[in-house]
């Protein structure tokens, strides 16, 4: 039994070795892909916060000869006053066609309401399904508020009413996040992108045992051959779940060496991803593999090609997100009926541990149990489809 | 030594094999007769026991193909219609995975591929990878491979399909030698001459039941027709259809 179950396995690791397609898969674009798309989210979102403080933007104004001193105020706070459209008509359609971001207008009664100390109107023309202009315009706003309530306190203070009064509440916010915490946020999507690479592997080799075999037609001289069929796919799910394993290892790897390069610091995250991490990590994705695996296997036996079969397989690399998804949305806490769930668990899991929280060892139990488990019996269940005649097709 | 009794095999509605009998002994090549659809195939994977019977029996040296499907593969060498091999390995990879399989321990094996690649004639290409192999080259490294155990009964699914004259003279030469090395050969066909040029018994089959079983000569005398395609054609119409 043992014997031939090796041999399978030596066979099926070979042969997916020589396909450039299964080891593009599996060590590449799986370990790589995640990464780097995460290393461009990263800088995304670092980039994007840097902006908002510091950059200095353009900001086209109409009648900024109206508000001499509004204008010097705006340029202390780092934004560029420029000439805008010749009148508001064509702002509104320089804004809605795109020709700029965002427009002030600064009407000509300004002046004359200004010194009647009545609210002079100011216009901000934005478009707000346009996130990039929607920034500008906030900043642009934020500025003219910052600008308003200075006013009022001169004023007030003019008129000899202490400018305290204007703020009956002082409200201050107390962040109980610690860094690690704060990345746990990104990085939540972390474990989605390691289950994502873990099926990525494995996938070429699950579709092979089936439909890829009956394809070539070298299906039926196996089964013709004195091992049981039993020995044939546990050889075969073998074999795929290595290639996962590889490819979840290569996938941490990555990550690690992707996460030293990122500048996390900037964003107030330091997540707790060290090599220690990286190895309980591992352990605790592992549980998933044999599940993967057979799913995939299981889901291939169905299908009549390899191409029909590559296109379900990609339906089921997204399975997996689905709990993640949900929990996200509704920010569940981590709860222990949660650990029954596969992909659901792993991710809780790896998020607690990513914010340096120490995990429940029953919590790891039942994770671990419970996807073997399913795993086990899922597996069983391709080995008696195995069995059956419709397999040659 | 291959017996068939009686066996019946339906696939949904299509009642494809109904009541098949026959016996392949050892020393001695049967050849499987029929037009396309006749139930030749279906005949020979229950056999070789990728498929079971609905009903009737087939024993392998006596090994029952249903329940001692393991026992009957032992004994068998089967090559499938259009067997496959593995692309990313080379022929000789192909076979020893076989050889493996088979069980045949691991210090005779080398020994055992080398010298199924000799009689096979494969030496030429046996460590190339197997993609782009002409259909010849394809069937002989997938003979190699059903042979690789030395079994007693080899089944071969319409051998010559697909090969050249040289091919197809080379694949006779082989099925001669293992009818004299006392093997029983049970091969399907469709073509009259090839059969007859080979076979010591012919059963021709037609809409799944045995029409004729006999020896070239027994066919001709019992149809009374001396050219043997007219012969083929008169015993197939002899089956009431379907």
């Amino acid at each position: 039994m043992m014997r031939t179950l090796l041999t399978v396995f030596r066979k099926e690791v070979l042969d997916n070795v020589r396909d450039r397609r299964t080891l593009v898969s599996a060590l590449i674009m799986g370990p790589l892909f995640g990464p780097m798309l995460f290393a461009f989210m990263i800088n995304l979102s670092i980039e994007r916060s840097l902006e908002d403080a510091e950059r200095v933007i353009e900001l086209p104004v109409i009648g900024a000869e109206r508000a001499p001193n509004l204008r010097r105020y705006l340029e202390s706070r780092n934004i560029d006053v420029v000439d805008g459209p010749a009148d508001r008509a064509a702002a509104l359609d320089a804004v809605a066609n795109g020709t700029h971001d965002i427009v002030l207008v600064i009407p000509e009664e300004f002046g004359e309401q200004f010194t009647k100390a009545v609210p002079a109107r100011v216009e901000v023309i934005a478009d707000r399904s346009n996130t990039q202009a929607d920034r500008l315009a906030r900043r642009a706003r934020t500025a003219l508020h910052a600008y308003s309530g200075e006013l009022a306190s001169i004023r007030l203070s003019a008129r000899g009413v202490s400018p305290l009064a204007m703020r009956p509440l002082n409200i201050d916010d107390v962040d109980v996040s610690t860094p690690s915490g704060r990345s746990a946020i990104l990085l939540g999507m972390m474990s989605y992108f390691l289950i994502f690479a873990m099926l990525m592997g494995g996938m070429y080799l699950a579709i092979d045992t089936t439909a890829g075999e009956r394809e070539r037609g070298s299906l039926e001289p196996l089964l013709a051959l004195p091992v049981t069929r039993n020995q044939l796919l546990l050889g075969k799910v073998a074999a795929t779940c290595v290639f996962m394993a590889l490819s979840l290892g290569l996938s941490l790897g990555s990550f690690y060496v992707a996460l030293k390069f990122m500048p996390l610091d900037e964003l107030g995250m330091t997540p707790n991803f060290g090599p220690l991490t990286v190895g309980a990590a591992f352990l605790v994705l592992a549980p998933f593999i044999l599940l993967g695996a057979a799913v995939m296997t299981l889901v291939a036996s169905f299908t009549k090609s390899y191409r029909e079969a590559q296109t379900w397989l990609s339906g089921v690399l997204l399975a997996p997100t689905l709990p993640i998804l949900i929990v996200s949305i509704l920010t569940l806490r981590p709860r222990l009926e949660f650990m029954f769930v596969p992909s659901l668990s792993q991710h809780l899991l790896l998020v607690d541990m990513v914010k340096n929280k120490p995990l429940d060892p029953l919590h790891v139990a039942i994770s671990v149990c419970s996807t073997l488990l399913l795993g086990g019996l899922l597996t069983w269940i391709c080995a008696r489809l195995y069995r059956r005649e419709g397999l040659l097709g | 030594m291959i017996k068939v009794e009686g066996i019946h095999k339906s696939f949904g509605k299509v009642h494809a094999v109904r009541g098949v009998s026959f016996d392949a002994p050892d020393g001695k090549i049967t050849g499987l007769l029929g037009p396309n659809g006749a139930g030749k195939s279906t005949t020979l994977r229950v056999l070789y026991t990728v498929l079971r019977p609905d009903a009737g029996r087939a024993t392998i040296d006596g090994a029952d193909v249903v329940t001692q499907g393991l026992d009957a593969r032992r004994r068998i060498g089967a090559l499938p219609h259009g067997a496959g091999l593995y692309p990313h390995l080379t022929a000789r990879e192909n076979v020893a995975y076989y050889a493996r399989l088979c069980g045949i321990d691991a210090a005779s094996i080398d020994e055992r591929v080398e010298d199924i690649i000799g009689l096979l004639e494969i030496g030429g290409f046996a460590d190339r990878r197997t993609k782009g192999f002409s259909q010849g080259q394809r069937t002989k490294v997938a003979l190699a491979r059903s042979l690789v155990h030395d079994p007693q009964n080899i089944i071969l699914d319409e051998p010559s399909n697909g090969l050249d004259v040289m091919a197809t003279r080379s694949l006779r030469d082989l099925i001669l030698k293992l009818k004299d090395a006392g093997r029983c050969v049970l091969f399907s066909s469709h073509v009259m001459q090839e059969v007859a040029a080979l076979c010591d018994d012919i059963c021709i089959i037609a809409n799944g039941k045995v029409a004729i079983d006999d020896s070239a000569d027994g066919i001709r005398r019992r149809t009374g027709c001396d050219d043997l395609e007219d012969a083929f054609v008169k015993a197939i119409q002899m089956v009431d259809p379907a």
